[in-house]
């Protein structure tokens, strides 16, 4: 592992705890402990423990915040009340994606209100210069990069609330999905939200870099005889593709716009100006647009990113990301496909590896929680 | 434990070498370490018998939840017989990947390759460097 890669504070704890590292976007992280199968399974049925510090926090201060973001943002933000998280998108002039980003409206005890950006860490530094060559002098918003003063953990699954409860000084179950608040976790001044990217119940904490192994460990703590386990990227990959949301770099790119992502619930064109706006007027209903879709296989091999999707001998797609779903025990993928065979029910090839595995399109997500 | 009476390929395939009705055989498959390094195995392809192999070319491949790998002839032959049952037992692979996790016998055409294997503690030695 090359020296050049950012560190996470759980960096160490990993490697010591059996972790698999690896090279992702600039950051040494675990892939997995020991089974990525183990790990999701024990998400969806207990509780499991992600490292996302490497997620990139961008906090947004002063009065013309809201504003700002309201010119960049593909949803609007002005009016967003204290404590509510929004998923939004951030586009170019041509209605491409350049990210994908939660929003939260947040005050801590006694300060002024705030946005913070969470981001992904392969766009943190796109992100924050596309916002800083955005801001307009006289602009009232000071930008600060917070990734490497905080961490950030996700405890996702059905038992994460009960194993983070004890430590926050919050009230958990007063806290609605795509909500957070200022808090203080172990005594560390943070921020907990009950979001995540599993398709389970959880939540997310920011806290002080200087917190975060302590955080980690006391969560783990409580949880294990709850059955909850340590998990790593590849497990929050399986979980999101099950969940069918969309990971950048895969399903959303600068070329593809959130409409043909199946992202219109993001997209707030109606009474606003903001960038892309114009573009993706014209490129809502565009029938020459290949659409995100979902694909069961057939077989067990796996259909992966770059495969080639097939009508009968004609090339009508491609997959951007696939797995051998855990919970389903099937081989499953999200594509990108010509309009005209992006229907439920309608039947396809991937080619793998040189042969044709048939394949049927499928409503997303693949998996939803029991509520 | 890596079994000494063994030999064993960079790619980390296991070879056992025995006399059948006078052809030398190689029975082949794959290491333990290899099995611990992929992990979350979910499918397997083999080929089928009278297939010709070539040491260091693919004769199959090995896929988990996270990517997919070739698996490698460590011998020149063909192909006599395939653990036709092993795809649908991936399981054995962790359980007893020296015995009943063999994947295919390979009747020798030519016996240069062997030379390139190696024993059991040199085997160890790579494992030990990559791990």
């Amino acid at each position: 592992m090359t020296s050049s890669l950012l560190k996470t504070p759980l960096a160490d704890w990993h490697l010591a705890h059996g972790g698999r590292m690896v090279d992702f976007a600039g950051w040494q992280m675990p892939v997995q402990y020991d089974s990525i199968v183990a790990e999701h399974l024990a998400t969806r049925h207990a509780a499991g423990l992600f490292d996302v510090s490497h997620m990139g926090r961008l906090r947004l201060d002063g009065p013309g915040s809201a504003a700002f973001l309201d010119r960049l943002l593909t949803r609007q933000i002005c009016g967003m009340s204290l404590g509510k998280i929004r998923y939004s998108l951030v586009c170019n002039e041509a209605g491409g994606v350049l990210d994908d980003v939660l929003v939260y409206h947040l005050q801590e005890h006694g300060g002024a209100p705030f946005h913070l950006l969470v981001v992904n860490a392969s766009n943190r530094q796109k992100i924050l210069d596309w916002l800083k060559s955005h801001l307009q002098s006289g602009e009232e918003v000071a930008i600060t990069d917070q990734t490497l003063s905080t961490g950030m953990i996700a405890v996702q699954g059905p038992r994460a609330l009960a194993c983070v409860e004890p430590l926050v000084g919050a009230d958990l179950g007063g806290l609605a999905y795509f909500t957070g608040t200022a808090t203080t976790i172990c005594g560390h001044l943070g921020l907990i939200s009950r979001t995540g990217y599993t398709g389970e119940d959880g939540c997310e904490l920011i806290v002080p870099a200087a917190g975060v192994v302590e955080i980690w460990e006391k969560i783990l703590a409580h949880g294990r005889e709850a059955g909850a386990r340590p998990a790593g990227l590849g497990a929050r990959d399986t979980l999101r593709l099950e969940a069918g949301l969309p990971l950048y770099g895969h399903e959303l790119t600068e070329t593809i716009d959130p409409f043909q992502a199946g992202l219109a619930f993001a997209v707030n064109l109606e009474g606003r100006e903001f960038i892309g706006r114009q573009a993706l007027l014209s490129r809502r209903d565009d029938p020459t647009l290949p659409r995100r879709v979902g694909l069961v296989l057939a077989g067990r091999r796996v259909a992966r990113h770059d495969y080639r999707v097939l009508a009968g001998n004609e090339t009508v797609g491609w997959v951007t990301s696939g797995t051998f779903s855990p919970s389903l025990e099937q081989s499953i993928a999200m594509a990108y496909v010509d309009r005209a065979w992006a229907t439920p029910g309608r039947e396809l090839a991937v080619e793998i590896r040189g042969s044709l595995e048939a394949a049927r399109v499928v409503k997303l997500p693949f998996y939803t929680r029991a509520s | 434990m890596t079994p000494s009476d063994l030999k064993y390929a960079e790619t980390h395939e296991w070879v056992r070498l025995s006399e059948e009705g006078g052809r030398k055989v190689a029975t082949i498959g794959i290491t333990d370490f290899a099995v611990e390094q992929l992990t979350d195995l979910v499918h397997m392809v083999l080929p089928p018998v009278g297939t010709k192999v070539v040491a260091g070319q693919p004769f199959g491949e090995v896929e988990s939840v996270k990517a997919v790998s070739d698996l490698y002839s460590p011998v020149d032959g063909e192909v006599i017989a395939v653990n036709s049952d092993l795809p649908q037992h991936l399981e054995l692979l962790s359980s007893d990947p020296y015995h009943q996790g063999w994947m295919i016998k390979v009747a020798l055409s030519d016996e240069a390759a062997l030379a390139r294997l190696m024993d059991a503690a040199t085997y160890e030695k790579q494992c030990a460097a990559e791990g």
